[in-house]
């Protein structure tokens, strides 16, 4: 075993040596980044020029766009009165019962700091993230004296709640323009329903929506939208399954230029973050809503608040290819805490901008910092 | 990442100068480090208390061997533990001697139960077993048409409610009972609603669902990059309809997967299968040896190794290594290994998963492209060219940057990259481990 693995490292080292240290010398020796290689004629950029593409002229948008006159099923109660739940009252019902809550003892001792730790790391914050805010923790105990558990507990809250404080949280949307938000994240985090949960609520507040069901990847991923299109009275754009996701994004800009919709919702395939060709692609995809500068307000990258020390992997990842604006964290209506949007925020400085917390449309909460690490130590 | 976790307790170990046994103190300083791997890689951090407790017991007093240092020792055993935890190596289902054969997948939203009855459906087909997949998931919308897609491209039959009918999965379930026996299908898959497991009602749901179709096998679904949740999911599952094993998806991504170990440890079911991609074939047999691997970061080396005995021919490949030691290693043997090396997959994740690769290898980048270029520039050579470069002159320089679509200054760089590769193997003759100089590759490139 081991000296076949022996025999594989000269080989694969000979390869890079040799072929990759063409490259390597060649990117060093120029202090700016060289131009990509050109790449596989797929993933090739847009012409600047915002010209229509060949693609979306042969499958004619009329073609693929459903009716922008969908019958609103089951018409709801008129919008303005419609109150947004909050986060409290979602988390409470469930979460008592699942987490310990913390033993309240008189005096600081170092098992309040190792319960404190547990709490947090059992939140998903991750070890690192935890051991610097305890650090600071304990420092602001020290100073400010605090001897008392229920005190440094609150220290501890106040920090997390400082933490979270910093961001917009507002999605943003121009009036009299066209805006576009983008989904992005890995597979099975929720993108498709918070996009449908977002689009019912956008249309109720008066906002013509249109559908980008890019993700032309997973079965029937287009037809899972285009339902909740229809219930939320949304237009839906969708190609053929496999189609190239980049000919729907242009499309459903153009359908919603052509019916004066004002905001676009593009739904993009999940995808894992170390798939450097399916980040490629959606690099694409944002180049692609580019090409009418100011569109793109929001590139939301969904979380399933189940995640573990991986968010942070995706956040920077997807980050880095796209510009991410902010998190959506979902399935917080579970026992899960989400606790790695702290990791997220403090190591990234992405805020949490949309908390889903249940698959009805009206599940989709504002992310309120204090309620949110209330929440952690519940 | 191994290297960084055993350098990092060889560096304990050198502190603490303990000689021949491992002693209480030396494994309690290597615990904390553990426990920081361990956490990492999302393992609940209540089992990493339980886990590090076993290893302590353990470690303390062993014998260090005598070709690991006390740190690999460490690791050896905490490898070993956690094997041991994650089971054997599985992969069969449990077969019903009554068919048909009942397989249940249940899992939360998202976790990728309707892509893993596709997989399994596609495996056990393969295994020459009639499938029918049901699906029971009329829960999220178009559920019931992405396995309707996946039975397509299978060329099985779904079972599932009709669209306008009424939306009961436990029904949908009972009925395909009689729909397998109706098209003699010995194996039936019934794919479930994601569901929370705090959701009481749907929790019930799904009693129902196992109580109407009584399944051989219920198998919960879980997402590899599950952090701590993983074992309120597994308990609450467990608890209500009693789990068989496990299958873990999205194993290809880069989550160190502690969660198998957490399932593992509070289910006490074997992990069945791993999903390693998006493609219906992408799935295997679970292998506790790697998994361990995985979490403790140290690179899926196994996995490696079974790549390059699928691909490369050994022998062929022993002789390049031998020739390449010997300095006799010729362009057209280096084109030879590099299509060879290159057909085990992008050799950027190739490095990502060799141990010992130095770091700032690694990290870099590779463009497969620059590679295909290479290729051209060999293949424009002659035979003679390939086998003595320095026959290469100005005007064949030129034949074979234009018969290749590169510059000259590409042919020579190329040339003269290999020309120090040859030498810098050469006097590495015999030593096992290759070491950059310190710089790592940029120096490397500077001295060049």
């Amino acid at each position: 075993m081991s000296d076949l693995l022996v025999l594989l490292l000269i080989l694969v080292l000979a390869v890079v040596l040799i072929a990759g240290g063409l490259f390597l010398s060649r990117r060093s020796s120029r202090p700016a980044p060289p131009p990509p290689p050109p790449a596989p004629p797929d993933l090739e950029a847009p012409p600047s020029v915002a010209a229509p593409e060949a693609e979306p002229s042969v499958e004619t948008p009329d073609a693929v766009v459903e009716a922008p006159e969908l019958p609103i099923t089951a018409p709801e109660p008129p919008a303005p009165v419609r109150e947004r739940p909050r986060l409290r009252d979602r988390l409470g019902k469930t979460r008592a019962a699942f987490s310990g809550a913390l033993t309240r003892r008189g005096k600081v001792d170092p098992e309040t700091w190792d319960e404190l730790e547990e709490a947090l790391l059992l939140a998903d914050v991750g070890l690192p993230t935890t051991q610097r805010i305890l650090e600071d923790v304990k420092a602001r105990a020290a100073a400010e004296k605090a001897s008392d558990s229920d005190a440094v507990l609150d220290l501890l809250k106040d920090e997390l709640t400082t933490l979270l404080e910093p961001g917009d949280r507002g999605l943003a949307a121009t009036a009299g323009e066209q805006n576009v938000w983008m989904f992005v994240g890995v597979n099975g985090v929720g993108k498709t329903t918070t996009i449908a949960k977002l689009a019912q609520r956008e249309v109720d507040d008066g906002h013509k929506v249109v559908l980008a069901a890019a993700d032309t990847f997973r079965a029937a991923a287009a037809d899972q939208l285009g339902l909740w299109a229809e219930r939320a009275g949304a237009d839906l754009v969708r190609g053929q399954d496999g189609a190239d996701p980049g000919s729907v994004v242009f499309d459903a800009m153009s359908a919603a230029s052509t019916r004066g919709a004002d905001l676009v919702l593009v739904d993009t395939a999940g995808r894992l973050h170390t798939k450097v060709n399916l980040m490629e692609e959606l690099k694409k995809l944002r180049r692609i809503v580019d090409r009418t500068p100011g569109a793109l307000k929001e590139v939301l990258l969904v979380v399933d608040a189940t995640t573990g020390q991986n968010g942070l992997a995706q956040a920077r990842q997807f980050a880095e290819a796209v510009e991410v604006t902010g998190v959506v964290l979902t399935k917080l209506d579970g026992t899960a805490k989400g606790g790695i949007v702290l990791a997220i925020q403090a190591e990234i400085g992405l805020p949490v901008k949309v908390v889903g917390v249940g698959e009805g449309a009206e599940d989709l909460i504002p992310f309120d910092p204090a309620e949110f690490v209330d929440a952690l130590f519940d | 990442m191994f290297d960084a976790l055993s350098d990092r307790f060889d560096g304990i170990f050198t502190r603490l100068r303990s000689r021949g046994r491992l002693s209480e103190k030396d494994v309690d300083e290597v615990a904390r480090e553990i426990r920081l791997a361990l956490l990492e890689a999302d393992v609940n951090v209540k089992v990493v208390k339980q886990f590090i407790a076993r290893v302590k017991e353990r470690a303390n007093g062993a014998d260090v061997q005598k070709s690991l240092s006390p740190g690999q020792q460490v690791i050896k055993i905490v490898h070993e533990e956690l094997v041991n935890t994650l089971g054997g190596v599985t992969g069969k289902l449990e077969m019903s001697s009554k068919p048909p054969t009942v397989v249940m997948l249940a899992g939360l939203q998202g976790s990728g139960k309707t892509t893993a009855a596709g997989k399994l459906a596609r495996m056990l087909k393969s295994q020459g077993l009639g499938v029918l997949l049901v699906a029971a998931d009329l829960q999220r919308p178009a559920a019931v048409e992405q396995l309707r897609v996946l039975g397509r491209q299978l060329d099985l039959p779904v079972w599932s409610a009709a669209d306008d009918g009424p939306k009961d999965p436990v029904e949908v379930a009972r009925t395909s009972l009689h729909e397998a026996a109706r098209l003699g299908k010995n194996l039936v898959i019934v794919d479930t609603a994601g569901r929370l497991q705090v959701d009481t009602e749907l929790m019930d749901e799904l009693r129902h669902v196992r109580d109407a179709v009584r399944p051989t096998d219920t198998l919960l679904v879980v997402d590899a990059m599950t952090g701590q949740e993983a074992v309120n999911v597994a308990t609450a599952f467990d608890e209500a309809v009693g789990l068989d094993g496990v299958i873990l998806t999205k194993i290809d991504g880069d989550a160190r997967g502690g969660a198998a170990l957490s399932v593992k440890d509070v289910v006490g079911k074997p992990i069945l299968f791993v999903g390693t991609g998006e493609k219906l074939d992408e799935f295997e047999a679970f292998h506790p040896d790697r998994m361990a691997s995985r979490i403790l970061g140290m690179g899926d080396v196994l996995t490696l190794i079974e790549k390059a005995e699928a691909t490369f021919d050994q022998d062929e490949a022993k002789v390049a290594e031998e020739k390449l030691r010997k300095g006799q290693f010729t362009l057209e043997d280096f084109l030879d290994q590099m299509r060879q090396v290159r057909k085990m997959g992008p050799i950027g994740n190739l490095m990502k998963m060799m141990p010992g690769m130095p770091k700032e290898l690694r990290k870099a980048e590779i463009d497969e492209g620059e590679l295909g270029r290479v290729e051209a520039i060999i293949c424009s050579m002659t035979p003679d060219e390939r086998r003595d470069p320095s026959v290469i002159n100005g005007s064949r320089r030129v034949r074979i940057a234009k018969g290749s679509g590169t510059t000259t200054q590409e042919v020579n760089a190329m040339l003269k990259q290999f020309k120090q590769v040859q030498q810098m193997m050469k006097s590495m003759a015999g030593g096992k481990r290759m070491r950059l100089p310190p710089g790592g590759i940029e120096s490397l490139q500077n001295q060049l």
